[in-house]
Order: structure tokens, then sequence, then C-alpha cells
């Protein structure tokens, strides 16, 4: 089976666009932390899917460069929310407002 | 010579560093003998190097020392020029300084503090040697510089009082404003010259052009009347009687005050390059002479009245050097020196008897209290007014023969001046040893008391010399004496048409009618009154109201400008821009800080937001 490139980079789209909605519009640390996730990962996608139809290694080689900052991300991140959640009980970024001007 | 020459100049540096290093240790009696041995053995270091040259052939000699300043073209030797003009300063100045050293011993006993005072003094003598012995105008300057800075130590010695310290400070200022002349005179030398030394610039003289020769003269002539106190820079003199009678009469009165027509007279190969310049130089003298006179008149501090005198004598020097009668304005200098400190240290005599008292007002029938005072000071009031045979009649006659061979007008100011001269010494002579006695109140009913010797002992030897002072150049021998001696170093002028003996008569009885004239018109007027508003115009007493020109033109205007800069320029322009940058710093910080919601999902909108426009505007680009 040969699935079109086009197919894959509009997938790639949409769950780029469904992590930034994501983004935007949740309150939770967690869900927002999910939502970057997706959105590395589509970018992770159209990455592969460039590389297939060029026959180019770089671009695969780029995502394992994603995936592992991806993964520290997520560490320091987690690390992040535990504290904070441990603080005052509740994730959500809006109350986290101590450094506005 | 070498060595003569050397301890001439440095005695009195080594009296000053002697009492400056041994402290307080020393008594009073011991520090003043120092002072005035030192000077004393100056002076006769000073006939050993006249005799000296008079044995050498061209009577002209250097002294090297070390080099001091070698700085590309720049080579300034520290050198000491001995020839006949420099000789003759350092003789009449060591002289009469040791004398008024030994007056200082009596006049300053009690006084507080007696070791500053010769520690002052004998670095005067020493920085006056200085300059006139110096081989190059630059260690001349600093001799220069080192007069005006005793000159202000001194006239501020009583410096907890508030006249003496503004004195100071005045005529520490106006020297200033003279220095700037000397300076300048010295810039333009070398760049025409490139050399300091005198003998350098003498030989160069001649490829002075016209402009730059008068530009020099000219700032030679601010440099002299700065320090010789002369219009426009004269009214620093007068304060300056604030320090005690004996610095008045050293260094206002012989010695310093002659140190600008000494500067003009050594120059005398550059300004016969300049007759404009001379000129002004003459009208500069000649106008003084005559103004101070008239100011002298009205005066009722018998310092005061003296030290005005003093600047109408000096005038009458400048003007003999405006009219090329250099070795007329030195022989009045030397006679001027003799009466000058004669008259300052009998009125110190006068002043010490009476307790402190300087107003003539409540002196008066004092001869036969001052025994010796008072014969003195006859003397000294005899020559200053030029009365044949004493050394002003001669001096001064010197002078006028020669301004009447260039310049009838300034003749005519002269012998007024000459006139006028006569009348307010005379004035000052009956005052303060004829009439009543009007002291009683001021010695509280006791008689005054003569002054001892050490005080009278200077003024016998002055009174000598000021009836002798005549004999070092008279009319009939010029050549064989003081205008002979100095001859080979003064600057070359022309000569109008010298007098025929018949006009020097004349002359010589024009002078003495003057003398006369004024003494019987001061004799007529003040031998029974002691003040009277007719004779004593406010106009004169306020000096012409010359320090209030100054003050409306330079110092009020100065001052508005200082307090407009405090009250205006520095609170709100200087102030007004560091702070104005600090407020628009902090409004535009406060509008800024609200795009810092704290919210994060607000910062991810915007570089959503962000990120939009820049795929736009670079989709836009490739299309």
């Amino acid at each position: 089976m040969n699935v079109p490139a086009a197919w894959y980079l509009v997938l790639a789209a949409l769950l780029f666009g469904v992590g930034a909605f994501g983004l935007l519009t949740r309150r939770s640390a967690l869900i927002m932390f999910m939502c970057l996730e997706l959105m590395l990962n589509a970018v992770n996608l159209t990455f592969v899917t460039f590389s297939r139809s060029l026959s180019d290694i770089a671009g695969q080689a780029s995502v394992f460069f994603v995936m592992v900052v991806a993964a520290a991300e997520v560490t320091v991140g987690l690390g992040i929310v535990v504290a904070v959640f441990r603080q005052r009980a509740s994730t959500s970024v809006d109350e986290l407002s101590e450094l506005k001007g | 010579m070498a060595p003569v020459a050397t301890l001439i100049l440095l005695l009195p540096l080594v009296g000053f560093l002697w009492v400056l290093m041994m402290g307080t240790s020393l008594k009073e009696r011991v520090i003043g003998v120092a002072a005035t041995g030192v000077v004393a053995l100056s002076f006769v270091l000073s006939v050993v190097a006249f005799f000296l040259l008079l044995r050498h052939s061209d009577r002209e000699m250097t002294v090297h020392l070390f080099n001091w300043i070698s700085v590309g073209t720049l080579n300034v030797p520290a050198a000491l020029l001995v020839d006949p003009l420099s000789i003759t300063m350092c003789l009449f100045v060591t002289g009469i300084s040791a004398l008024i050293h030994l007056y200082s011993i009596g006049y300053m006993k009690g006084e507080k503090d007696v070791r500053k005072f010769f520690l002052y003094l004998n670095l005067f003598v020493f920085s006056m040697l200085l300059l006139v012995l110096a081989n190059n105008l630059l260690v001349t300057f600093v001799g220069w510089e080192g007069v005006g800075v005793c000159s202000y130590w001194l006239v501020s010695y009583y410096f907890y009082r508030d006249s003496a310290a503004s004195a100071g400070k005045k005529a520490f200022l106006y020297n200033r404003v003279g220095d700037i002349g000397l300076l300048v005179a010295m810039f333009l030398l070398f760049h025409a010259t490139h050399t300091l030394t005198y003998l350098g610039v003498f030989h160069a003289a001649g490829t002075l052009s016209p402009t730059v020769a008068t530009l020099t003269v000219l700032a030679l002539l601010l440099a002299a009347t700065g320090k010789s106190a002369q219009i426009p820079l004269f009214n620093w003199l007068p304060d300056a009687m604030e320090g005690p009678t004996p610095v008045s009469a050293l260094i206002h009165a012989a010695t310093m005050v002659t140190a600008g027509v000494y500067l003009l007279v050594r120059m005398s190969p550059v300004l016969a390059m300049s007759p404009d310049g001379r000129a002004t130089i003459a009208v500069i003298g000649g106008v003084t002479a005559f103004v101070a006179a008239t100011i002298a008149t009205s005066q009722k501090d018998i310092k005061k009245v003296l030290a005005f005198s003093t600047v109408s004598q000096i005038g009458y020097m400048v003007l003999a050097v405006g009219v090329g009668a250099y070795s007329a304005a030195i022989f009045l200098m030397i006679a001027h020196a003799f009466f000058k400190a004669l008259l300052f240290l009998g009125s110190g005599s006068v002043i010490h008897s009476l307790g402190g008292e300087q107003d003539l007002r409540k002196m008066g029938g004092l001869a036969k209290y001052l025994p010796l005072t008072f014969p003195t000071f006859l003397i000294g009031w005899l020559t200053i007014s030029g009365v044949p045979p004493f050394a002003g009649f001669f001096a001064k006659g010197d002078v006028l023969t020669n301004v009447f061979e260039h310049n009838k007008p300034l003749w005519v100011l002269g012998v007024v001046t000459a006139i006028l001269t006569a009348y307010y010494m005379s004035r000052l002579f009956v005052l303060t040893f004829r009439g009543t006695e009007r002291f009683r109140e001021v010695t509280h009913g006791h008689d005054p008391h003569e002054s001892p010797w050490v005080m009278t002992l200077p003024l016998v030897v002055l009174a000598v010399l000021s009836v002798l002072g005549g004999l070092l150049d008279l009319p009939w021998a010029h050549g064989r004496s003081l205008a002979g001696f100095l001859a080979p170093v003064l600057g070359y002028v022309p000569r109008v048409a010298a007098a025929s003996t018949g006009a020097q008569w004349g002359l010589a009885a024009v002078d003495v009618a003057a003398a006369v004239f004024g003494l019987l018109a001061a004799f007529s007027i003040w031998k029974d009154i002691t003040e009277s508003s007719r004779y004593e115009s406010s106009f004169l007493e306020h000096v012409w109201h010359w320090d209030d020109l100054y003050d409306a033109t330079i110092g009020r205007p100065l001052t508005e400008a200082a307090v407009f800069s405090d009250e205006v320029l520095e609170p709100q322009v200087i102030d007004g821009a560091v702070t104005g940058v600090a407020v628009a710093t902090r409004n535009s910080a406060e509008g800024l800080r609200k795009l810092q919601s704290g919210f994060a999902r607000q910062y991810a909108l915007a570089m959503v937001l962000g990120f939009a426009v820049i795929i736009v505007y670079l989709v836009a680009r490739v299309h």
C-alpha cells in the first residue's frame, strides 16, 4: 500500500492544529504538556514524510534530536508541575502569575 | 664669578630652608638675626660681584647651573645672567631688603607668628633675585610667580581680618591677569625665535616682524601693569597696605613692584623693534602717574597716600621706558627704592609710636616726639618732592628731560604730576608732624615714643642714601656713571635730539618750580586744618570709582552669571536633562509592563500570532 505523502502532511497539520488549539484553550498544565507533545510529534511526522519522499536521511536524524529534547523537556516540565501541585494543589497555569508586570 | 653669583641667589633660600627645618625651636630673635644675616651676606656678595664684573672685559657672563627642560627645540637651562643690569638690580634689592629685614626685627617684635613672617620674607628675596638673575624668560617667570605668591602670603599676613584676607586675594588675582601677558609674550617669542634665553631672543630680535614685535611688547606691558600696578591693574597695590608695614616697604615700594619695569627694561632690544608698543607704554605710564597722584591728594590713611605715590612713581618709570630712556627708568627705580623705603619705614615708625593708628586726622605735631623719625622722614619728603640736591630731583629730572625730547604732551602731564607729588607729600608731612596734637585719644594721653635702634638705623641709612643717591647719575656725567654702566645691555632707541645744556637748565628750573609750587600750596592749605571736603573730593578718595567700575563691568555680571547658573542652569537644564531621562524611562516602563500579564497562554497566543505573521510574510515574499 502506497499512501501519498500529502496525506501524511495533512495528518501532521491536523495534529499540529489540535495541539496548538489545546495549548491555547486548556488551563491545566498537564493537558498543555500533552498538547505540546502533540505539536512536536506532528512536526516529527512531517520530517519523516519529507525524508522518505526526498530519500534524505537527514530528516529522520532530526527527528531523533527532537525526541531527545522533548523527553528532557518533559522530565523538567513534569518536575515543575509536581512541585507546583505540592505547593497549591492545582495545576492551573492561570494562577501562576506571580511574575506579571 | 660663578660661585659668587650662585651664592647671591641661594643664600636667602638657605635662610628660608634653615628656619623652615628648625621649626619652632628657634627664638624669635635668632630667626630675625639669621634672616637678616643671609640677606646682608647676599648684599656683600653682590658688591663683590659688582667689582668682579667691572674687571671683566665684556661685562656679560652666563652661569650655567643645570639643564632644566629639554624637549624638542625647547631648551631651557637653569642659568644665571650676570650683567650690569642684573647686578644693579641685585645690589639695591639685597641692600634695601637687608635694611628692611633689620627693621622688621623691631617692628614685628611681639607679633604672633614672627617665624612665618621671616620665612616669607626670605623666600621673597630669593624669588626676586631669581627673577632678576635668570638668563631666560622661563626662569624669570618662576621668580615672577614666586614674588607674587609671597606677596599674597604677606599681604594677608593678618588673615583673621577680612580686609587683609580679601586684599591678599585681590593682589593675587590682579597679578594673575598680568601673568597671562608674560606667558603670551613667551609664546610669541618662542614661536618667532625658537629660544627663551635673553641673549638668544635679543640676537634674533632684529628678525621679528613689526606685528609680532608690537604684540609681544603689548603682552609684556600687560605683565608689567599687573606686577608694577599700572593702569588698568593698579588697584591691588593700595589694598596691599593691609600687610605689615615692612612688607609694604619691601614688596610694595622698593622691590617687587619694580619687577614689571625691570622686565620691560630687560626686554629693551625687543621694545626697540616696536615704536607703537613703546608709545603705548609711555601713555600708560604717564596717565598712571597722573591718575595715582590725583588720588593720593585725597587719601586719609598715611599708608594709602604712600601706596598711590608708589603707583605714581612707577608710572614715571614706565613712562621713561616708553620713551626709550631705560637708564633713567633704572635710575629712578633705585632712587625710588631709597626714598620710598625710607618713607614707608618712617610711616611704620610713626604708626608704631601711635600703637597702630594710620589715620592722618589722628596725628599731627609728632615732630618733637620722634627725634630720629622726623628728620629722616623730612629728607624722604624733600626727596620725593623733587627738591634739589636730593636723589629724587636728579632721577625725576632725568626722566622728564627724556620725555620732553620725545613727547611734549606727556611731559606736561609729568610736570603736573610733579606738582601734585610735592603737594600730596607735603600734605602728608604737615598732617603727620606739624599742627596740633590730635593723637592723645589714640595713645590714651601718653607721649608717643621713638622706635628702637633696629628700626631707626635703617631710616638713617636710607636717609643718607636718599641724599646721596643723585650721585649715581648726575646729568653732567652721563656715560661715566650709571647710564654708561648700563648702556651695553640696553636696547638702542634713537634720540630725537639730545637736549642742550641750556635746555637742561631750563627743564631743571621747571622741575624745581613745580616742586616749590606744590610745597607752598600744600603748606598754605593744610597749615591749620585737618580735613576739608573742598580739597579732598570723594571722587578722588574713592580712587576715581575704579573699583566700582570693575565691580559693575566684571564683578556684578559674573556674580549674576553665577547666580543664574546656580538657580536656573543647574537645577533646570542639567538636572532637568538627567531627571528627564529617568522620568521618560519610568513612564514608558509603566505602559510596557502591562504586556507582562503573567498568563502563559496569552504568551503562547502572542507567539502563534507572531509566527502567523512571519509565515504570511514569507509566503507573500515567495509569490
